[in-house]
């Protein structure tokens, strides 16, 4: 019906002001020591910077942040970054390596849930003062475990790293709060914008500042609109009353394709779907009714139709744009040979589970057809649906049989995915590792958590690399999950918008070069 | 709750003496005050039951996924939720009284203040929706009792009957497709265009945090036009509805009043009748029509849900939606108290009117 529409003149965004839409009501604070959502760390790394940072237009690779310089001592426990001088926060002071410390310190200190980022280098509120040290222009941070290098420096591009002003924020101090409350709602950083105003739910608006180091930004502003509904995102972007929309649906997109105004970019993110079958429930708990389970997934079909434009089949557990992730996808829908296998299993009839499910849409839709395939193996397959909470709530109980799940990358190592779906060092209940995915279903990793640990520690990174490759293929055929996709982002943009970096599985989106 | 408002002061009123007028008012007073103070608490004590036999952990809400065991004691004990539901319910009460209803797991910011900053825009689109129905929907309702069985009467039956049964969302989608994507009539999704938001973050002092109110205050017309080109769709989609049942309810109630006996006799009389109708029965009929266009507002404060979410209008429905989704308790139980009074105000703003109206209610 739009297609017929007549070409309206874009009723215009202002030259200088980038105006996007996307569904923001998943920030819940902009304090770079809690913000762990999409929208949050997108707005956080237009305002922040860290010391190390990846490219953004060679992704994967290391540029200076804030630092000008890094290295690590020979025992692979010390690390050394030299400030870069010159450099000021939007306040106008200047960025030197106590502030640098300080940031870090504060993490550490306030353990909000990004917290671990940096933690699982051995750094305790007790002991942070004295293994993150300031001197002159020069920043050391020390570290129990010699790590992979590439590890560290991987860490310390993730968002919950940056460089916070700390003569601002602890000038806006509480009760010793190192001025998180005040940094929920307000930014104090060196990055090309400041936060101008920002309403929960609602709208953001981000301000160039002069004298950003790496250039000033191309436009003054950028304006977030919270639009929850893709068809509305849609006809704004039609209409030429916003110049991005972040939020579409595959129907949306595929709406828009005829649109000469607009062009549509698609990029992969780093969230991977999976189903994880618990270990304390019979049959679930065994190899060959997992290994059926694992031929009862129609991932090419499901690609094909309900996640067209929106997911590719991948089978490893780290998001391809990975160190080490695998790209080749031997499973596939085979309905005879799972059927044998649940009868060498002793199961010739199938059995009855259920299966746990976010209610939303396209999670609702994935269901079903895992469902239907289930079942035509002979598992009869009971659906829960539940708010997230709820859903999650139960896994992390270890109540669920099957649920059906998703996973962000922490930060762009794939010791993130690997020390979540493959380590798991007590499975016993009282070990409680809430946040460890293979605890939640209650798998014993075996012989792969000695391979994670041993993999974060390899200091060589072609043979990091292998490892990981490895590991992923014993636990793509063993373990009680089943890896099936990893999600595609859509971005539709006006066509006058250019050099608009969305960040890909590793980075958070760019708006300083974006031109218009 | 109107129920046990309408007890108390039926036994306020009913009260065997009532020596001198004074008196009688200052009972009314005291038991208008009671009633209200035994609504909020009624309000409150079911609105916290609520929140603590859902099946959803709001420590998981405030956390989120990756939170360790440590992490997330030290949440649980942060929501006060190791002490005892008594104690819970008490300091709920106690901050509730003064105006704290908490701090939102979502936006992290207190409810009290999120609600200042989304209720505006539920309430400014309730109100002009609701002119909406009212001026549409009486006249209707009026036309179809007087020629009961005609074409009009059939027409403004089967409009209701379509404001009835069409999904809202459905209609704001085609409304926005056709008014705005195609003649570009209205102003899109949102309260402004970008442009004119950011003047109006900028620019403009907040008053009440009504677009149109605040910028007429300040005399900004530009943007004052263009927050009522964003205004017309979602208020005439939420109208249309209220328009809807007002025009049914108006003429079944007018129905009723023109085979009064009064009315027989004005006709009698020779009253022209335009007057007989327009005046007199319509006088009578308002008497009921105040209390039904208070419960159809009263509806409407508390937030389309699905208008809010097609038009992206950051009001009170999309926020309360939002907390439920994501367990966010005291939001979602902030949110039901402010409704509650909401409703509670518009029954005795109602009940006022119809002291006015109706002589033999005084």
């Amino acid at each position: 019906m739009l297609g017929a529409s007549p070409t309206v003149l874009a009723a215009a965004t202002p030259a200088d002001t980038l105006v996007l839409a996307d569904g923001i009501d998943d920030i819940v604070s902009l304090d770079p020591a809690e913000a762990f959502e999409f929208s949050g760390i997108d707005l956080l790394n237009n305002t922040y910077d860290s010391l190390v940072e990846l490219d953004p237009l060679k992704p994967g690779e290391l540029i200076p942040g804030l630092a000008e310089s890094w290295s690590v001592s020979d025992d692979g426990l010390t690390f050394t970054f030299k400030m870069k001088s010159g450099i000021t926060f939007a306040s106008g002071n200047p960025v030197r390596a106590e502030d640098a410390a300080w940031s870090l310190q504060r993490v550490v200190k306030l353990n909000k849930t990004p917290a671990f980022i940096l933690t699982q280098f051995g750094l305790t509120p007790e002991n942070v003062d004295e293994m993150v040290k300031a001197e002159g222009d020069t920043l050391t941070i020390k570290i129990d475990k010699p790590f992979a290098p590439s590890m560290f420096y991987n860490c310390m591009t993730a968002v919950v790293a940056s460089v916070v002003d700390k003569e601002t924020a602890m000038a806006n101090e509480v009760n010793g709060d190192f001025g998180y409350e005040w940094l929920k709602t307000n930014t104090a950083g060196t990055g090309a914008y400041v936060l101008r105003s920002y309403k929960p739910q609602d709208s953001y608006v981000l301000e160039a500042r002069p004298g950003y180091w790496r250039g000033d930004a191309k436009l003054k502003r950028v304006f977030m609109r919270h639009v929850p509904e893709g068809s509305a995102q849609r006809l704004l972007l039609e209409k030429g009353d916003i110049d991005v929309a972040r939020g579409l649906t595959p129907t949306d997109a595929q709406g828009l394709r005829g649109n000469a105004d607009v062009t549509i970019d698609s990029d992969m993110e780093g969230y991977i779907y999976y189903i994880a079958a618990n270990q304390k429930k019979d049959p679930l708990n065994n190899p060959k009714v997992l290994e059926a389970i694992r031929y009862l997934v129609d991932y090419q079909g499901m690609v094909d139709t309900v996640l067209k434009d929106q997911m590719i089949v991948q089978q490893g557990f780290l998001p391809r744009g990975y160190l080490g992730a695998i790209t080749d996808t031997p499973y596939h829908l085979d309905v005879a040979k799972a059927k044998a296998l649940l009868a060498e299993a002793g199961f010739p009839n199938g059995f009855e589970t259920t299966l746990s499910v976010r209610n939303d849409p396209l999670r609702m839709e994935m269901a079903q057809a895992i469902q239907n395939t289930l079942g035509q193996g002979g598992i009869k397959v009971t659906l829960k649906p539940g708010a997230g909470a709820e859903v999650l709530g139960d896994y992390r109980a270890r109540n669920h049989d099957l649920t059906l799940q998703s996973w962000g990358p922490d930060y762009p190592d794939p010791h993130t995915n690997a020390s979540t779906f493959a380590w798991n060092p007590d499975n016993s209940d009282a070990a409680k590792r809430t946040g460890v995915l293979a605890w939640r279903t209650a798998w014993d990793a075996g012989p792969l958590t000695k391979m994670v640990d041993d993999a974060v520690q390899e200091r060589d990174t072609e043979k990091r690399r292998a490892m990981y490759e490895e590991m992923q293929k014993i636990h793509r055929d063993t373990s009680a999950f089943v890896t099936m996709f990893q999600q595609i982002g859509v971005t539709a943009r006006r066509n006058n918008v250019g050099n608009l970096y969305t960040g890909g599985t590793t980075d958070q989106v760019t708006y300083w070069y974006v031109t218009k | 709750m109107r129920g046990a408002w309408h007890v108390l002061m039926a036994v306020t009123d009913t009260s065997p003496r009532a020596p001198s007028r004074l008196a009688r008012r200052l009972k009314t007073a005291i038991g208008l005050v009671l009633a209200l103070a035994a609504t909020f608490l009624g309000l409150l004590l079911v609105t916290f039951i609520i929140g603590r036999v859902v099946p959803i952990d709001p420590v998981l809400a405030v956390i989120g996924e990756r939170a360790t065991q440590e992490q997330y004691d030290a949440a649980y004990r942060a929501l006060g939720l190791d002490k005892p539901m008594w104690e819970q319910f008490w300091i709920y009460v106690v901050n509730a009284v003064q105006g704290d209803l908490g701090r939102s797991l979502l936006t992290r910011q207190p409810v009290a203040q999120d609600i200042a900053r989304v209720f505006p825009a539920t309430l400014e689109l309730a109100t002009i929706a609701t002119i909406f129905g009212v001026l549409a929907g009486i006249p209707a309702g009026v036309l179809a009792a007087t020629r009961p069985g005609s074409w009009v009467d059939q027409l403004v039956r089967f409009v209701g009957l379509m404001g009835y049964s069409m999904p809202v969302f459905w209609l704001g989608l085609m409304g926005l497709l056709l008014f705005y994507g195609m003649l570009d009539w209205v102003g899109g999704p949102g309260r402004l265009d970008a442009s004119y938001e950011m003047m109006f973050e900028f620019d403009v002092p907040r008053v009440t945090g009504m677009i149109l109110i605040d910028t007429a205050l300040s005399g900004k017309w530009d943007i004052f036009r263009n927050a009522l080109s964003h205004i017309v769709l979602p208020a005439a989609v939420l109208g249309y509805y209220s328009m809807a049942y007002i025009s049914r309810m108006t003429r079944s109630f007018m129905m009723n009043e023109l085979s009064q006996e009064y009315v027989t006799t004005a006709r009698v009389k020779g009253m022209p009748e335009w007057r007989v109708i327009w005046v007199h029965a319509l006088k009578n009929v308002m008497v009921p029509l105040i209390t039904v266009i208070a419960l159809s507002y009263a509806n409407l404060l508390e937030g389309s849900v699905l208008t809010e979410t097609v038009f992206a209008w950051p009001g009170l429905g999309l926020y309360i939606t939002n907390a439920l989704f994501s367990a966010d308790m005291p939001a979602v139980l902030g949110g039901t108290v402010v409704v509650g009074l909401v409703f509670v105000a518009l029954n005795m703003f109602s009940d006022v009117l119809y002291r006015l109206v109706d002589p033999r209610a005084k």
